[in-house]
This record gives structure tokens, C-alpha cells and sequence, in this order.
């Protein structure tokens, strides 16, 4: 709408007509207090506390329901404004606890700070305040009457926000009381968004409650260690003996690329670091057979030895390397490097959750057609095929609802099953089981097999598209849905794909090559002078994940080092076929891989280690290190550990340290002939240090920036902790040869699962048994 | 709804409220005065009856509570046989509503939202019920009883105790089912009210 100018204290503002008084003051500097008013919820006008004068008006006006026109006069501060909130911070206080020494949100409770800001100090309230008792309604939230202030915003949020209705307000007036939708337990989603928005400490986590004050946590953004939506999380730690301890995950500072929102898994699910069951010294396998504590010289200089004698007697083929859905990518791209220059091995691959190798081959010489996590919070329209984006892609599901309900975005779901979204769309098509593969030819008009033609008209007649398609997809069925949707209609140029995956770094694996036909950027092991820095890396494609057991089972694989993963669980693989080879793995629990393990090195968490990660929709978030726990190590301090224990000169490997990787700028023979420090001249070039430590995970960061296309990354937003993009269109069409997409084995992880880290956070344990008993209960009714 | 097969009321009640779903543009607007009409049928608003408006209705039980709890007309435990309201707002309490009210408690041995062992009674202190010019009075389930002095009471129990076959003196207690209303008097709605010339509440 158009702008309007109004003046506020003087100051002459302009907004968008319509623009609610309180946020165009907000964004002006002009802080009106308010408990009940929260952004993009529906407005409640019930605390009273945003009250202003407005010029010609008798009575003071509220703020959060007041719509900005042409030439309106506002006053937002003076004593008469302050005497009116001030009764009503007397009135809230009427039957409010003050148990501010003990409680949960003391120091960082709205109440709190309104009462100190004007001062309600004395009560004309002489009546006995009623009291009762907390009350449990779920392992995550608790619930503390007498400080609810009923502003209503955990309903809303609950309603509106996550589409769960599980709250409600009963009784009336002084009695009004807040209720679970259970009784006296919640049967919800347990996203702990009542808690987040809770003004006053009313709604407490079970995992946080009555265990610290606020200001003593150091509260340290990082990104959330489970599902590849990648949210940015708060996490508050601790000094404690051993390291620090998280004690709480938020999203406090709201800056992330999720905003508002965080899951059941990221906002409690961070126990499994402080699980008893977590690796703390490396362990190594005796002349019993049984594995024991170690040091980490022994362990290293063991198992790096052992790797050198395979490499060399055997050949580095007959090595393979499994890497991690959620190790950074700074990690995965040091393991590729170090299995194709160190190992010579191009066995290298991950459990691949989706086929991104074949979203890249379908994108190649396209840019621009991958949409970010916030683009589908603004689209105007989004089809969503397959997928269950509440259970397995919560923010993508907040994102979506979020969209619909604020922007009026349309959004057309086509799946097998009918999933909870369908309530936000806008149209919904019921697949037949084999469905997904027909959807192109559908789309495009050929395919007679689906009769609902409404639903393809209304898509098709969308001018811009975002395509969001799940796991269900792979191989050619992606390049067939891609190229429909490159080719759609006069306006081609307006569609944009996002494609789901399971964990927090699935994307970053398949991105930094750990695929055993794929260098980092999906660029062909079998490209001439493809990374020809590193001369003599192994040509042909190695084996990929089924094939190196396959051959461990017939004695043909040397060596298998594993690195946060545990294929022999989620693959199903005999125990039995990987007797006769050395196993090593790194990891933060004694998996059922580890436990078959010669060599266990104890593993940092995300939240223990810096680096990079990138979510399923390209968006490279900075993860840094929050907690510390004795005795682990990153797995990229790990692997350059290795790596020197074998002899090899770290540089070459990390390329870190003042005078360059080989002490040469380049002014010598010249950047092209070949011999130059090629990394020092791009740090120069792009003003940047080189990186001092051989551990600085960052050094390779440098060089992913430098070597991999598409992670040409915006460093400021970045390094000040915002998402940025990455870009796969950059792949030649030529070099790609058709994905192994059968090897594709997504994970499905709900609210409250997330692979090996939720087997080990009783957190998410309990919640999932918590909902199991409410669905059990009410299927009972 | 129609096709539902179990159902917790009578087939009278459960047509009216399939019709009476239908004749609002949101379903939901039937809400509050189905509970009533289920109150005034089954007694008290059960956890089997807000099941079954829920359903009826297509919202959920919790959304349901949020209603009826904001209401006072509404109760959810069973009230006495006959249940008697008193009104104590401005004109009835003027004119001696505190003195009804307390002869009432006397008699009856119970207090606000009282019930009597017997089930037979309940008492409530009510807000307005619209009977002003005849103050004090009263309601006993939709039948009024107005220009009373305490030494009405009695009388007024006396005759509710008879209508139910209970001797004088309550010595006989024929085991009230609180709630339960046998003979269907209580059943649908606002015809004894309308007989009682009272305007709506």
C-alpha cells in the first residue's frame, strides 16, 4: 500500500498504509511495550499495556490494533500513558506470584522488565492471592497458573502458528485459566512454541526448568544438529567439570533463517551431548578381541599405521571411506581430500538420503532455479510433491503455514497419503501409490492416468512456481521434473526447486564429493583436470557404499574408515562380512558399526566444533562451537591427526600458516605455471589472513570457497550468522553421468527421531513416548 | 450427522440438531445452543456429551470446554432432580432474595451448587433471570416461582416432593438418580418457560 507520513513523539514516521501503529514504531526505534501483541499472529488487544494517545481521539488508543494513515499525531510516552500502564501492570500483578527469585523466566521476563520500567511497585489489591499448583502437561512443558498473565499468545501461537489447536482458554473473567487440549496433559506436536512465547514464566521446558538464571549461560548461535532444515538454534551453556554443558536451545535472538520457529528435536533434543553413553577416550581392540580405552597417541599412531601398511601393501583401493550426514563441510570436504590424496582411494561415499547428485545433473547449466528456505516463506505459490514436510521438515512446514496464512500464498500438495499441510492448501491431489513418476507427464498435459485436470490448471496458471518435491524422487524421475518445470510455459524464468533430504548436513556429504564417482561439486572424478592442484588423485569412479561390503565380505577391502555414520544399523549389513577388515570409526556413540570397530576415536558433536553446514535447499549456515566436552575431538582435528600420524605434510591437506603451502607466492615462476601457492594468491586476492592452525577448520573453508563451484559464499552474512546461498547450477552439462539413485535410503526421522544423536537424547525419547500414550489414549475414547 | 448410529440422545434431539447445524453459515455457531439443549436432556454436560458435540460439529472437545466452561448456565456435574435458582441480583436481593435464599439452604441442608443426598435438589444463587417486576424470585428448572417471602419455601419444596412420589418428610428415598430425569419433563427446551410467561433470560 501507499506510504503514509504520521508523526509519533514528534517524529515525523512514514509506513505503508494499514501498517499496525506498533510495528511501524518498532522499526523506527520507538519501543511500545505490549504482552499480548505478537508479530504475525492475530491481534488480541487484551493487556492494554500498548496504549498511546492519539491526537483528537478521547480515550488512549491501542497501539497493536491501530493502523497508521495520512496526518494521525501519536504520543507513546507521558505520565498519562505511564499511569495508564502502570495500572495495568497492578492490575497483572493482582494475582501474579512475584516468585521472580525462583523463576524460570526471571531476568528475562517481559513483566519483569515492565514492572521495572514504570514502576507498579505498590498494590491498592489488598486480597489474598490465589494460589495453585503447577501442573505437568507433557515432559516438555509445564505449566504454572498463577503467573499467566492471559495474554493469549501461546494459543494463538499454538492455533495459528503450528496448526495444532491443542491450547485453549476456559472459564471466564478472574477464573480464566489456560488448558491443554488433554485434560491435564498436552497432545501436541511438543514444539515448545507455548514456551518460547510465553511473556512471563507461565510455560516453563522440562529440560530447562528450575536449572540456572539466564545471565549465567553463555548463549552462543549455532545451527541445529538434526533435520536439514537447519535452523539456527541459541543454545545457553555452562562452565562445568568436565567442559560446558548446554542447559537450554532457543532461537532467542529470532535472526535465523527460521525466525520464530524451532522444533521438538532442536529445542530439547540437545541431551544426547551430556548422554553417559557418549565416547570420551578412544578405544582401541586388544590381542582378547575386546576393544579398550586408549590414548589418543596410541590410538592415532595405531591406526594410522595400520592405514599405511594397508594403503601400501594392498593399494589404496582396496581402502574404502564412509562419511557423515551431519559432520560440517569442512570435515566432509578434509575426508575426501584425504581418502583420494592420502588413501587414494575413490571409495569414499555417505548414506545418501536423497539423490542431490541427480537435482544437480537435472540444474546443471541452469542458475538460479534452486529456492532457499526463505524464499518458500514468500512465494506466492508452492507445490509440494510427496514428502510429510510437519513431521520430517518442521520449519519448511512453519514456513509454508506461515506463507499461507500471512501472504495468502497458494500452496498445492500431490501425494500418496493425505498429510496435515493439506488444511493450508489450497488444492490437494490424492496420488496412487506409484504416482510420483507420472507427475511430469501429468503436469505437462500427456499423462491421462491422473484425472483431477483442476488441479493441473490451477498449478500451471501459477506465473511464478516454487516446486518442492520429497525423497520419493530420484534418479530420472527428478531430471523429469526439473525439465517440466524449466520448459513451463511462457514464464519459465519463474520457477524455482527445493528437494528434500534427511539430516542436517545431507547436503553438505553430497556437495563436498562424498560420492565415489563425484569430486566436491559433483564435478566427475573421471573430468580431465578436474582439481589438477592435486595431482595423481585416483581416476575411476570406486566403490560406492553396498559395493564396499560387498567386497569386505569377500575379503577384498583392506580398510574401512567410517566417519559419523553407522551403515552396518541403517543398512542392515552382517556384522560378519567386515571380519577381515580394519575398521576405524569416529563417531560420538559406540554404534553398532563402532562396536565392530579395531580403532573408536570419541567424536565432538556439531555443538562442539565450528564449521559450516548446508540444509537440504542450499542455505550454508556458520555452526559454532558452543559446548566442550573432555576427551572428544572434532572429526577434523581427528583426520588431520591421522593424517600427520602417517606421515603426510598437513599443509598439503589444510592449507594453513603464513608463508603458504609451499612458501611461494607465485612472483617466482607466475600464478599459471603450475607451481605457484595458487591458495595464497586467491587469500590475497580476496584480502583474506591465512588461517594459523592446522585445526582451523576455516583453512578449508577457504579452499572449498576457492576449489568447489557454487560455494562462492557471501562471508559477511555468513560469518554474522545468516544463511547464504549456495548455487548447484554451475555443473557442465556433459561431465555428468547418471546418478546411482539407488542407492538412495532416506531415514524418515518424525518429530522426535533423528537417527543415532535421538536414540541417545532421553529428551526426545520421553516425548515420543509421551505422544505414543496420548494417541494410544485417545484411540481408546 | 444423520447417519450417526450411536447416539447419546434421544432421536428427537439428535434429529433437531442436524437440522440445527445446518442453519447457521459455521457450524459452529449450533455450539451453545446444542449444549443446552443436551444439558436440558441428559442433565449436566458430561465428557460423553461434549464428545458427541464435538464430533457433531467437527471441532474439537478442547475448543468445546473453551466455551462451555465461560458460561455459568452451563454445568458439568449432574445437578438435582429439581434444581433452584435464586436470584439475588439488584431487585429480587432489594426485596428479600438473601432471606429466600437462605431459608432455601436451611431447608434443603446444602449450599450454593449443593446437592441433596437424595439427588432430588440442587441450589444455585443465580444472576438476573429476567423476573424483576416479581421480585424475589426464583427457577426451579424452567418453571418460576416469584414474589416470595421465606415462608414460602416449604411449600414450594413440599410440592416438587410430592410431584416426585417422596413423602413430606424425605424418609423414603426412592433413590434419585441425580441427573437422570425419568419422566421427560425436563426434556427440549423452552416450553415450560414460555408457559411460565418469562421472558428470555
Amino acid at each position: 500500500m501507499a506510504d503514509v507520513t504520521f508523526i509519533v513523539d514528534g517524529k515525523k514516521l512514514t509506513a505503508p498504509a494499514g501498517t499496525l501503529l506498533i510495528d511501524a514504531c518498532r522499526k523506527a526505534g520507538i519501543e511500545i511495550p505490549a504482552f499480548c501483541y505478537y508479530p504475525g499472529l492475530s491481534l488480541q488487544a487484551a493487556c492494554r499495556m500498548c496504549v498511546v494517545r492519539q491526537e483528537k481521539v478521547p480515550k488512549l488508543q491501542t497501539a497493536c490494533t491501530t493502523t497508521v494513515a495520512e496526518g494521525q499525531v501519536f504520543i507513546t510516552e507521558s505520565p498519562e500513558i505511564a499511569q495508564a500502564r502502570k495500572s495495568t501492570i497492578e492490575l497483572l500483578l493482582g494475582n501474579h506470584p512475584l516468585d521472580c527469585p525462583v523463576c524460570d523466566a526471571g531476568g528475562e521476563c517481559e513483566l519483569q522488565d515492565m514492572t521495572f520500567k514504570y514502576g507498579a511497585g505498590e498494590s491498592l489489591y489488598a486480597e489474598a492471592k490465589e494460589h495453585r499448583e503447577e501442573q505437568q502437561w507433557s515432559p516438555a512443558v509445564y505449566f504454572d497458573r498463577p503467573r499467566c498473565i492471559l495474554c493469549y499468545r501461546c494459543i494463538r501461537m499454538c492455533g495459528e502458528g503450528m496448526d495444532v489447536w491443542a491450547l485453549g482458554v476456559q472459564n471466564r473473567g478472574v477464573s480464566s485459566v489456560i488448558a491443554p487440549n488433554g485434560g491435564d496433559q498436552l497432545d501436541c506436536e511438543q514444539c515448545g512454541m507455548c514456551i518460547d512465547v510465553c511473556p512471563v514464566g507461565a510455560l516453563t521446558s522440562g529440560s530447562y526448568r528450575y536449572k540456572t538464571r539466564p545471565w549465567e549461560m553463555n548463549h552462543v548461535s549455532t545451527v541445529c544438529t538434526f533435520c536439514a532444515d537447519g535452523c539456527k538454534v541459541t543454545l545457553g551453556v555452562r562452565q562445568v567439570n568436565d567442559g560446558s554443558e548446554i542447559v537450554r536451545a532457543d532461537n532467542r535472538d529470532k535472526s535465523g533463517i527460521n525466525g520464530d520457529f524451532l522444533c521438538a528435536k532442536g529445542r530439547f533434543g540437545f541431551d544426547f551431548v551430556e548422554s553417559p553413553e557418549r565416547l570420551t577416550k578412544p578405544l582401541v581392540r586388544n590381542s582378547q578381541g575386546k576393544l579398550e580405552p586408549a590414548t589418543w597417541e596410541h590410538a592415532l599412531r595405531f591406526a594410522a599405521s595400520k592405514l599405511k601398511e594397508i594403503r601400501d601393501s594392498k593399494g589404496g583401493a582396496s581402502i574404502g571411506v564412509i562419511g557423515s550426514n551431519r559432520t560440517t563441510n569442512e570435515e566432509n570436504y578434509l575426508l575426501q581430500k584425504f581418502a583420494r590424496t592420502v588413501l587414494q582411494t575413490n571409495s569414499i561415499d555417505h548414506v545418501r538420503s536423497t539423490d542431490y547428485a541427480a537435482l544437480a545433473r537435472a540444474l546443471a547449466g541452469h542458475n538460479c532455479k534452486t529456492a532457499s528456505l526463505r524464499d518458500i516463506a514468500t512465494a506466492p505459490a508452492i507445490l509440494l510433491i510427496g514428502g510429510n514436510p510437519t513431521e520430517e521438515h518442521p520449519l519448511l512446514a512453519w514456513n509454508l503455514r506461515t506463507n499461507v496464512r500471512l501472504n495468502r500464498a497458494r500452496l498445492y500438495i500431490a501425494n500418496t497419503k493425505p498429510i496435515k499441510l493439506e488444511r493450508q492448501a489450497k488444492a490437494a491431489l490424492r496420488l496412487p501409490a506409484d504416482g510420483y513418476q507420472a507427475i511430469p507427464a501429468y503436469l505437462g498435459g500427456s499423462d491421462d492416468t491422473i484425472k483431477d485436470t483442476a488441479f493441473r490448471e490451477a498449478v500451471l496458471a501459477e506465473e511464478s512456481l516454487v516446486v518442492v518435491f520429497g525423497q520419493e524422487y530420484r534418479g530420472q524421475a527428478v531430471e523429469s521434473l526439473v525439465a517440466w518445470g524449466l520448459k513451463r510455459g511462457p514464464n519459465s524464468g519463474s520457477v524455482r526447486f527445493a528437494f528434500l533430504g534427511d539430516h542436517a548436513n545431507s547436503r553438505g556429504a553430497a556437495d563436498m564429493g562424498l560420492l565415489p564417482d563425484l569430486l566436491p561439486g559433483y564435478v566427475p572424478v573421471t573430468a580431465p583436470g578436474a582439481f589438477q592442484e592435486y595431482p595423481g588423485l585416483p581416476a575411476t569412479p570406486g566403490k560406492t557404499l553396498p559395493e564396499m561390503f560387498e567386497a569386505a565380505g569377500k575379503g577384498e577391502l583392506g580398510a574401512l574408515l567410517v566417519v559419523g555414520a553407522n551403515p552396518v544399523a541403517s543398512l542392515g549389513v552382517d556384522p560378519a562380512a567386515l571380519k577381515n577388515t580394519f575398521v576405524i570409526v569416529q563417531d560420538l556413540f559406540l554404534t553398532e558399526t563402532a562396536a565392530l570397530a579395531d580403532v573408536v576415536f570419541p567424536a565432538a558433536s556439531l555443538y562442539e566444533k565450528s564449521g559450516t553446514v548446508t540444509n537440504t535447499y542450499g542455505d550454508v549456515q556458520l555452526a559454532k562451537k558452543a559446548a566442550d566436552r573432555a576427551g572428544v575431538k572434532p572429526d577434523f582435528e581427528i583426520l588431520v591427526r591421522l593424517a600427520g600420524a602417517m606421515g603426510v605434510d598437513v599443509k598439503t591437506l589444510v592449507p594453513f600458516g603464513k608463508d603458504g603451502v609451499t612458501a611461494d607466492l607465485g612472483q617466482s615462476r607466475g600464478a599459471q605455471a603450475g607451481e605457484a601457492d595458487r591458495h595464497a594468491v586467491w587469500l590475497a586476492a580476496n584480502n583474506l589472513e591465512p588461517r594459523l592452525s592446522p585445526f582451523d577448520p576455516l583453512a578449508v573453508l577457504d579452499e572449498i570457497e576457492r576449489l568447489v563451484p557454487g560455494y562462492t559464499l557471501d562471508r559477511i552474512n555468513l560469518f554474522g550468522g545468516n544463511d547464504v546461498r549456495t548455487e548447484p547450477g554451475f555443473v557442465p552439462i556433459t561431465a555428468l553421468k547418471e546418478a546411482a539413485s539407488a542407492l538412495v535410503a532416506p531415514a524418515h526421522d518424525g518429530l522426535f527421531t533423528s537417527g543415532t544423536l535421538g536414540r541417545y537424547s532421553p529428551a526426545l525419547k520421553e516425548l515420543e513416548q509421551h505422544q505414543a500414550r496420548e494417541l494410544a489414549e485417545s484411540a481408546a475414547d | 450427522m444423520s447417519d450417526e448410529t450411536m447416539t447419546l440422545f434421544s432421536p428427537r434431539l439428535a434429529a433437531r440438531f442436524d437440522a440445527l447445524i445446518l442453519k447457521y453459515p459455521l457450524r459452529r455457531s449450533a455450539l451453545v445452543p446444542m449444549l443446552l439443549y443436551a444439558q436440558d436432556e441428559v442433565g449436566y454436560l458430561s465428557d460423553a456429551v461434549i464428545s458427541e458435540v464435538a464430533e457433531r460439529i467437527g471441532i474439537t472437545e478442547l475448543e468445546v470446554r473453551n466455551v462451555a466452561t465461560y458460561y455459568s448456565m452451563l454445568r458439568f456435574k449432574p445437578a438435582g432432580k429439581y434444581n433452584v435458582q435464586v436470584c439475588t441480583n439488584i431487585s429480587c436481593m432489594l426485596r428479600g432474595a438473601y432471606e429466600v435464599y437462605e431459608r432455601f439452604q436451611e431447608e434443603l441442608g446444602i449450599a450454593h451448587k449443593g446437592i441433596t443426598a437424595d439427588g432430588l435438589f440442587s441450589l444455585e444463587e443465580v444472576e438476573c433471570i429476567g423476573a424483576c417486576c416479581w421480585a424475589p424470585a426464583i427457577q426451579v428448572n424452567y418453571e418460576f416461582h416469584d414474589e416470595l417471602t421465606p415462608e414460602h419455601v416449604p411449600g414450594i419444596l413440599a410440592g416438587y416432593r410430592s410431584k416426585a412420589g417422596v413423602p413430606s418428610d424425605g424418609s423414603l428415598s426412592l433413590g434419585w438418580k441425580a441427573g437422570v430425569p425419568s419422566d421427560g419433563s425436563l426434556s427440549l427446551g423452552w416450553k415450560a418457560q414460555a408457559e411460565g410467561n418469562a421472558p428470555h433470560a
